[in-house]
């Protein structure tokens, strides 16, 4: 037998073969009089090495200071974002070449992969963070002053200070082209993506590939669309109603399309066991597909939302742009929130472009609290139960049990009574006892 | 023999074809109906709006005809008027931001399917869903003023080393001039194409990790233990298992771009010419073209705007269809559909 390393305590097969053989129970005995090695300390399989971490940081200060030298003494360069490039490429190749030192060539290539990944994923949030932290500082200035969102424009001069003038007639534009964009698609939009999924057929599959090719329909062709029709031919004024009309042409397809994906998430199960219990196509859809699909709806809904909220081009050229409040979508032009930020901008006045940035930063506020109740209702799969729902189903099914164990021994009751010959059969239907047809 | 046999005729040949299709109850129909209706309506409203555009834009055409695809000047009024100059910057403005893009979108979308711990995932799914939505006149002043000024000196830097290079020369500056003002290169497609590149980075972010983090586990699984890094497993069961969906994310994501009026407006200034220099000052995209000039056009222009919006419909139709055929052909995609 081959001495183990770490012979294994309270493992009797050692003493067994010992047993059996003799000349083998010496080794054995000896193994086991020895007091057993200590093992060494359990090999780490996760986190850092002291190694990675000092090759991480010469590589990094490595690339710092030679950008620094290149930057400062030698080259023609200027410019922070340069700077981050160049030290970022040398820090990979700095990286690579100290890996390369004491591992083998596919170690260095994942240990460079991983830096690639990471390094762009952080480039990604960290634009995102950078667009959304300096639209808040730069309208920093606008949005601390309370008439910002208790007035409108139309009294504000280009030179009056940001203590004059606001951006309510854009806020209240803005709610009631999103009321009426929705009210319009997300109706329409969600009937016709239960049309594709309930009605299949060839004309369905054609409808399912018009709406599939207009959501290719740049925004600002919807915007052309409106003013072409509504506007130019049917007279209708600048005004909220062209934009919100505009808006649902917009987000309709894109309301359709993700509905239509979300509705054919829900397993055929369900639908089928509702089908196999005699309910019919209307009460399935009512009653187990669309429940079963509700948040990942809401999020196709909220995303649509989103989508109507922060459109420019589409408003741009329907809803005309005012400085004055109008609660009127018939009649008159409307303001919204991003054609604000867009016109405020175009003036070189800083208080105005201060203003536009207000604009946008009210503009994400709102684009985040939709967000944030489609975090709270939606973002689960279909058949996922937050905990009150699942309480919900508990208390329906312990309700189920209990009528159905009543239900049973009504029945032997009444089976025993009719065994016994008393006439206590009215109580049931006589079909619903087994056996006993006459 | 368990179905098929008619009922009731028991050993007498069977009478006739038996009628297989179901009676539908009153309530069935009117619910049948009314989502008939619904995508009927659906339909009419899609369709009017694609015949219209169609039906106004052939004034247009028919007047400037083939010139219209030739003609690099916009006078719809009197002169010639046509999309070459146009349509070639709304493709360079997409295609850069594609390149942007791609390796963005691809590094953010491995990394929260693979290299993410578990706890942060959906945070940061919800975080990449938020930066689709961020509206587009933010990421416009985003560009515009600030980083437009950032980039000026790259874009510099760009030009004096690689000016050699066809594209990224830049008329009236020579190599190492002493400090060329800054105004030679804002408003140019690289400005905008970046980010435009940033504003569809989510969107093909979020096809990719959907299909990356399908990828089989057991293939996963095989992988590591045949001894693969977390790289070597990567490069060999879910980049290959994603590539549908790469594509189809990109293309989708380019179909965005070519779209895109807003970010684009803000940034460039247009000029009517064919404007090959990414790095060099003005430039222009078919839909900032309407939005800048529906407002003074006769109905004449507006019929023009009309047909250069048609060409840029189609274009951003066929990268759409192209996408969608490698999204539903791919493994990915069909896994992904049950």
């Amino acid at each position: 037998m081959a001495v183990l390393p770490f012979p294994s305590a309270g493992q009797p097969g050692g003493t067994e073969s010992g047993a059996g053989a003799g000349a083998r129970t010496t080794s054995t005995r000896l193994g086991r009089s020895e007091a057993p090695a200590r093992p060494p300390s359990p090999r780490r399989l996760s986190g850092a090495r002291l190694a990675d971490v000092l090759a991480v940081g010469g590589a990094g200060a490595a690339a710092l200071a030679t950008t620094g030298v290149l930057w400062t003494e030698i080259g023609p360069f200027s410019g922070i974002v340069g700077y981050v490039i160049v030290s970022w490429i040398l820090f990979v190749l700095i990286y690579a070449f100290l890996v390369s030192l004491d591992e083998n060539r596919p170690t260095m290539r994942d240990r460079v992969a991983a830096t690639v990944v990471h390094s762009l994923a952080f480039v990604v949030l960290v634009s995102l963070a950078f667009i959304i932290v300096y639209t808040f500082f730069r309208g920093f200035k606008a949005l601390v002053h309370l008439n910002f969102y208790a007035k409108d424009m139309h009294t504000t001069g280009p030179l009056d200070p940001l203590t004059k003038g606001g951006l309510l007639h854009a806020l209240v534009g803005t709610l009631i082209e999103l009321a009426i964009a929705v009210g319009v698609a997300v109706p329409l939009g969600l009937l016709a993506a239960v049309f594709l999924h309930e009605v299949p057929g060839r004309f369905s599959r054609f409808v399912r590939t018009v709406v599939q090719a207009m959501t290719a329909l740049p925004d600002i062709l919807a915007g052309l669309f409106i003013y072409a029709t509504l506007i130019l031919i049917f007279g209708l004024q600048l005004s909220g109603l062209a934009a919100a009309c505009a808006l649902a042409v917009t987000i309709m397809p894109i309301i359709c399309r993700a509905a239509d994906v979300v509705l054919r998430l829900v397993p055929g199960g369900l639908t089928e066991a509702s089908y196999a219990l005699g309910s019919g196509q209307w009460r399935t859809v009512m009653y187990v597909t669309l429940p079963t699909a509700r948040s990942g709806l809401a999020t196709a809904v909220i995303l649509g939302a989103a989508r109507a909220i922060g459109e420019t081009s589409p408003v741009l050229l329907t809803a005309g742009a005012t400085n004055y409040l109008n609660f009127d979508p018939l009649h008159g032009p409307m303001m919204s929130l991003p054609l604000l930020a867009y016109t405020l901008v175009a003036n070189p006045e800083p208080n105005y472009i201060t203003r536009g940035f207000g604009a946008a930063a009210v503009l994400l506020v709102l684009v985040l609290v939709l967000f944030s109740i489609m975090r709270a209702i939606g973002g689960r799969g279909p058949g996922q139960l937050t905990g009150r729902q699942r309480r919900r189903r508990l208390a329906e099914s312990r309700r189920d049990l209990d009528r159905i164990t009543q239900q049973t021994a009504i029945e032997q009751a009444a089976d025993s009574a009719a065994q016994a010959g008393s006439p206590s059969r009215w109580l049931l239907p006589s079909s619903w006892l087994p056996g006993r047809r006459p | 023999m368990l179905f098929g046999r008619p009922s009731g005729s028991a050993g007498s040949a069977p009478a006739g074809r038996r009628n297989l299709t179901a009676r539908l109850d009153p309530s069935e129909r009117v619910f049948r109906a009314i989502a008939r209706a619904g995508g009927a309506v659906v339909l009419v409203l899609m369709g009017l709006v694609g015949t219209f555009l169609a039906y106004r834009a052939w004034e247009a055409l028919r007047k400037a005809g083939l010139s219209f695809i030739t003609t690099q000047d916009w006078n719809p009024n009197g002169g010639g008027f046509g999309i070459a100059a146009i349509i070639v910057g709304t493709i360079l403005i997409g295609l850069i931001a594609v390149a942007v893009a791609v390796p963005l979108a691809l590094g953010t979308a491995l990394y929260i399917s693979e290299y993410a711990p578990r706890q942060f995932q959906r945070g940061l799914i919800t975080l990449i869903d938020l930066m689709a939505a961020v509206p587009s006149v933010v990421y416009g002043l985003w560009g515009a003023f600030l980083l437009q000024w950032h980039v000026v000196s790259v874009s510099r830097w760009i030009n004096n080393w690689f000016g050699w290079i066809p594209i990224f020369k830049v008329d009236d500056v020579t190599r190492h001039a002493v400090q060329p003002t800054a105004t030679f290169y804002t408003s140019s497609s690289f400005i905008a194409g970046l980010v435009v590149g940033l504003m569809i980075t989510p969107i093909a972010s979020s096809i990719m990790r959907e299909a990356f983090s399908q990828a089989p586990v057991g293939e996963r699984e095989g992988a590591l233990a045949l001894g693969a890094t977390r790289w070597g497993m990567i490069r060999s069961v879910v980049l290959p298992f994603g590539r549908g969906a790469m594509i189809g994310g990109t293309m989708l994501g380019l179909g965005r771009a070519l779209g895109e009026t807003i970010a684009v407006v803000m940034i460039i200034s247009p000029v009517f010419h064919i404007q090959p220099y990414i790095l060099e000052h003005g430039t222009s995209s078919v839909s900032s073209l309407i939005a800048l000039q529906y407002l003074e056009a006769t109905p004449f222009a507006v019929s023009a705007l009309m047909a250069a919006g048609l060409a840029l419909f189609a274009l951003t139709l066929l990268v759409n269809f192209i996408a969608a055929h490698f999204v539903t052909r791919s493994r990915s995609g069909a896994l992904s559909e049950i």
